[in-house]
């Protein structure tokens, strides 16, 4: 088990190194040198990171969910952020805000998962984490122009916040 | 080619000396972080452009550490100003 | 011809989403808002203009494949990993440095946050007391 930790980490952070060192030599595209000095470097930093880099689930080395993170990004993540951009422009010529601090449960359980919630959220329309409880995964999120159906029941509904990224980001990361 | 590279690492010059002016008015100690976070990614950018207008790649070699150091003093910045332990 | 058309477009909506973050930094009236403006705009417009650079790097790599100018098409992508990954971190760092540090939102609506903070605070206290 702490083998294969070891061995995920190394693999990753030499595929890094070498993707930082292309065009250094003619073996390929990189020199001898540059490769026997990442491979040792890869094997210290997955010595020293192993227990950092993998929390007990190995879960995200299935190529199928990378693809799948894939296609989020470039189908409804690019075109709800190119949405996001003309909104601010909007409100930046206009001025015209009402904004607010909602509370929605998204239900996710993975830290992987809440962290690219958030982050998918501070870059769509209108929206900004601002705080997260860590017991419950609740996220705290600064709305720009609060609409009155989200505000009249008590545990918000999250669609009016992030359309249907919770469930991309469930099938892409838990 | 080169001439719209630096038309347009200049214009992000002008937006940076926008942001350095909340920088220096913003009224609380977060607006100013703001606008220094926001001028890091525009210097980012700024190098990348200059890096593609003289054909200098080492340029964007700093870009990527400038990156990932601003973004550590980002975090500092905003963990101490939180007020718990570091 | 057509690749330095696409170059030029994209240099366009780069600065002008650059210019406008900055622009709506200046004008936004509180801390929460001028977030809004200098983090989506800011890395949208770094996108395209990354994006511009790419492309124009692989420009460089087809017509002359020479060793070394692989280096910067490469290098621009990873930057722009590194921006779109620490760039809205960075902004909710800040978002959240700022509430509890005391900055409300201007006019703000509704705030579900600080009703949960005092409500935690109140129970804190009550607990002291005892």
């Amino acid at each position: 088990m702490v083998m294969k930790a070891f061995a995920v980490t190394s693999v990753v952070s030499f595929v890094t190194y070498l993707l930082l060192t292309t065009g250094s030599g003619d073996l390929w595209m990189w020199s001898a040198s540059e490769i026997i000095f990442g491979i040792i470097l890869a094997l210290i930093v997955g010595f020293i990171a192993r227990k950092i880099f993998i929390k007990n689930s190995y879960r995200m080395l299935n190529p199928i969910r990378w693809f799948r993170g894939l296609v989020y990004l470039i189908g409804p993540f690019f075109i709800a952020m190119a949405k996001a951009n003309l909104d601010v422009a909007y409100r930046v010529i206009t001025g015209k805000i009402r904004p607010g601090i909602v509370k929605i449960s998204p239900g996710l359980k993975t830290d992987l998962g809440i962290t690219m919630l958030a982050n998918s959220i501070t870059l769509t329309p209108g929206t900004l984490s601002v705080d997260i409880n860590n017991e419950t995964n609740d996220l705290y999120i600064h709305w720009i122009n609060v609409k009155d159906e989200a505000l009249k029941k008590k545990p918000r509904d999250p669609s009016y916040v992030c359309n249907g990224f919770p469930k991309w980001i469930r099938r892409i990361a838990e | 080619m080169i001439e719209v590279f630096i038309i347009s690492a200049a214009v992000i010059l002008i937006s940076i000396a926008l942001a350095f002016i909340r920088l220096i008015i913003g009224p609380t100690i977060p607006d100013r972080i703001v606008g220094l976070d926001t001028i890091n990614t525009l210097v980012i950018v700024g190098m990348i452009l200059f890096g593609a207008a003289f054909k200098e790649s080492i340029y964007i070699d700093v870009a990527i550490v400038y990156a990932l150091l601003s973004f550590v003093t980002t975090m500092l910045v905003a963990k101490y100003l939180e007020g718990g332990r570091m | 011809m057509v690749v330095t058309i696409i170059i030029y477009t994209m240099l366009a909506i780069g600065i002008f989403f650059n210019l406008l973050g900055s622009i709506g930094l200046l004008r936004f009236p509180d801390v929460y808002t001028r977030l809004h403006a200098g983090t989506k705009c800011t890395t949208f417009g770094s996108m395209f203009l990354t994006g511009a650079v790419i492309v124009y790097g692989l420009k460089e790599w087809y017509l002359h494949p020479v060793a070394g100018s692989s280096i910067m098409p490469l290098h621009v992508f990873i930057a722009l990993i590194a921006i779109l990954v620490t760039n809205p971190t960075g902004a909710h760092a800040i978002a959240r440095a700022a509430h509890k540090s005391g900055v409300l939102p201007v006019n703000a609506v509704v705030d579900d946050l600080k009703e949960d903070t005092t409500k935690e605070k109140t129970k804190k206290a009550k607990e002291a007391k005892k």
